[in-house]
């Protein structure tokens, strides 16, 4: 018997996303990541006295727009509030959030695990800025101070406590970063901190209704470590309660290298966090006309994109669903359908096969491709009007990238255009029949599978080059006689 | 409403203020005397009010998202009772 058949998880997410902004949320300052320390801070984020916060617009903007493509109600007022402690990385001793008025109210996703879909309840969304950076490993005595990123702007994705497993969170959690970074509002990179997850999660014997007590696990910054950490918790959690001990309701740093969590700190109740509103900030009206231009940047998600691809450009489905879920191959392989005349299926089975595969030998990524999409959209061109096949085009798409020329210039320099010459073909084919008389009387006798022996022999004799449709036809009439 | 001396104690650690020993008793009388001023307040009926962000009518500025400050590490680090190169230096925080 497991033991996930005498208990159950419950798990609640909050993912603090960073907004792509150029500056902070209250500041001028520049808000990139890796300056050198200290070098990004305004006398606001230093917390000097006499300064004031003035919300950056592009913040509210990304909000609302988050906001939208959650299906969230957005109140027509929002509220900044103090969220009062005490840390050296945070030179206010209090942090500019939201409590009673977000930006963003209710909202719901969809999520997909092997179990089938889901819908997840989002609690909020609210706008808060961040704190600096604390660095405890250059000194022995003291610990050093980074403001670079204190002030700059996140909203923080608050769930309901509704996923019931690791692999329910990692979808929740998937789901969430595909939204923002197709939203653009995020630049989604997780090494650098711009999309990191805390989790809260207790357990409760199966069919119980209140909750367990909580842990939250602090600082999940990958899909992986966060499915590891939360079934490692959990199972922390049902080891003390089967031996009839207590759950402390604390904070919990995931350790990945030794896959356990330990504890952080007692968490303190909400309310020792002196929530006020801030009384440097008026309220923000929201207005539906803010809202309505937030509306029409709402992109195109996966989901869509793939029944799209699907049902009108009729790319197979395997296909439009790797294409259609990563944002930048998506992207190359709309501007190629648009660029050529060639089915949008060939271009997605060129895409994911010859192009990719050329990418990976160079280890290079469609980002940093040396053959740009005009380049790419001319080849498919020339293979969809059987100017190559496939096999040369594998060939001279190496060639493109080395010589940077354009494909029909390789093709011409190097005469790797078809065969398709019918009196060419005709006495190739005729030569091949006189060279394999067995083969042909096989053929003959109603072997039909010996067919593809002669287009073989075919393509051998011309280096793939024969115009495999003409081919094709000529040997049947050939063959047939 | 009021306040005991444990509750002031803990508001005390939260504000990181440290009050001698033998005047949490004193504080703690004046504070519950101000208590009881703030007790008139919730005298008034706000059952049919909506909660009030602001006394202002004015709007909130918005300010388009655009880098209008430099840098000021030298003068900002100078500040600081301990700083290196590049980082404040306070006293370790370990968790």
């Amino acid at each position: 018997m497991s033991i996930w058949d005498r208990w159950e998880m419950v798990i609640g997410l909050e993912i603090h996303v960073r907004l792509a902004t150029n500056s902070k949320l209250f500041s001028g300052m520049k808000a990139s990541y890796g300056a050198s320390p200290n070098s990004q801070v305004s006398f606001l984020d230093a917390g000097l006295p006499g300064t004031l916060p003035v919300i950056n617009q592009k913040a509210l903007e990304y909000a609302i727009r988050f906001g939208l493509a959650v299906d969230a109600e957005i109140p027509p007022v929002t509220v900044f509030a103090r969220k009062n402690y005490f840390y050296p990385d945070l030179p206010k001793g209090y942090q500019i959030s939201q409590m009673d008025d977000p930006i963003v109210g209710k909202g719901h996703i969809v999520i997909k695990t092997d179990e089938g879909e889901k819908t997840v309840e989002i609690t909020r969304a609210h706008l808060e800025e961040d704190a600096g950076k604390s660095i405890h490993d250059k000194y022995d005595r003291y610990s050093a101070i980074d403001l670079n990123r204190a002030g700059t702007p996140l909203i923080e994705v608050v769930s309901e406590p509704q996923m019931s497993n690791a692999k329910e969170a990692v979808a929740y959690m998937r789901e969430i970063y595909t939204r923002v970074t197709h939203l653009g509002i995020c630049d989604g990179n997780l090494q650098e901190g711009s999309f990191r997850c805390d989790a809260n999660v207790s357990v409760r014997p199966k069919g119980q209704k209140e909750l367990g007590t909580r842990a939250e696990i602090k600082n999940l910054n990958s899909f992986r470590f966060i499915e590891k950490a939360i079934n490692h918790e959990a199972k922390r959690q049902i080891k003390l309660l089967e031996a009839g001990e207590k759950i402390i309701q604390e904070t919990r740093l995931y350790d990945a290298d030794k896959d356990q969590t330990r504890s952080m700190r007692s968490k303190e109740n909400a309310n020792d966090y002196r929530y006020f509103p801030d009384p440097d900030q008026l309220p923000i009206a929201i207005t539906d006309a803010m809202i309505e231009a937030q509306r029409e940047h709402l992109p195109e998600f996966p989901e869509q994109k793939i029944q799209r691809y699907i049902n009108v450009l009729k790319v197979k489905a395997d296909d439009a669903a790797i294409i259609a879920n990563d944002i930048q191959m998506a992207a190359f392989f709309e501007a190629a359908d648009a660029q050529s005349k060639a089915d949008a299926d060939l271009n997605a089975k060129f895409l994911l096969g010859e192009f990719s595969a050329l990418l990976n030998a160079k280890g290079e990524s469609i980002t940093t491709s040396k053959i740009d999409v005009v380049s790419y959209a001319g080849l498919l061109d020339v293979v969809a009007a059987g100017g190559i096949s496939r096999k040369v085009a594998k060939t001279v798409l190496e060639d493109m990238w080395d010589s940077g020329e354009a494909a029909a210039a390789i093709i011409k320099a190097k005469g790797l255009g078809q065969i398709s010459d019918s009196s060419a073909l005709n006495e190739l084919i005729n030569q091949v029949i006189a060279d394999n008389p067995s083969q042909v009387a096989d053929y003959r006798a109603g072997n039909e599978k010996m067919f593809n022996y002669f287009i073989g022999q075919i393509m051998k004799k011309t280096k793939g080059q024969a115009n495999p449709v003409q081919t094709k036809q000529l040997l049947e009439e050939l063959l047939n006689e | 409403m009021s306040i005991n001396r444990k509750e002031l104690e803990e508001i005390a650690t939260l504000a990181q203020l440290d009050i001698p020993e033998q005047q949490l008793g004193e504080i703690t009388a004046s504070l519950n005397q101000v208590m009881a001023m703030i007790e008139h307040i919730n005298e008034a009926d706000t059952a049919a009010v909506k909660p009030m962000g602001t006394p202002h009518e004015a709007q909130q500025l918005i300010r388009p998202d655009a880098v209008t400050d430099c840098s000021h590490k030298k003068d900002l680090l100078a500040l600081s009772a301990h700083a290196d190169e590049d980082h404040y230096l306070v006293p370790k925080v370990i968790e």
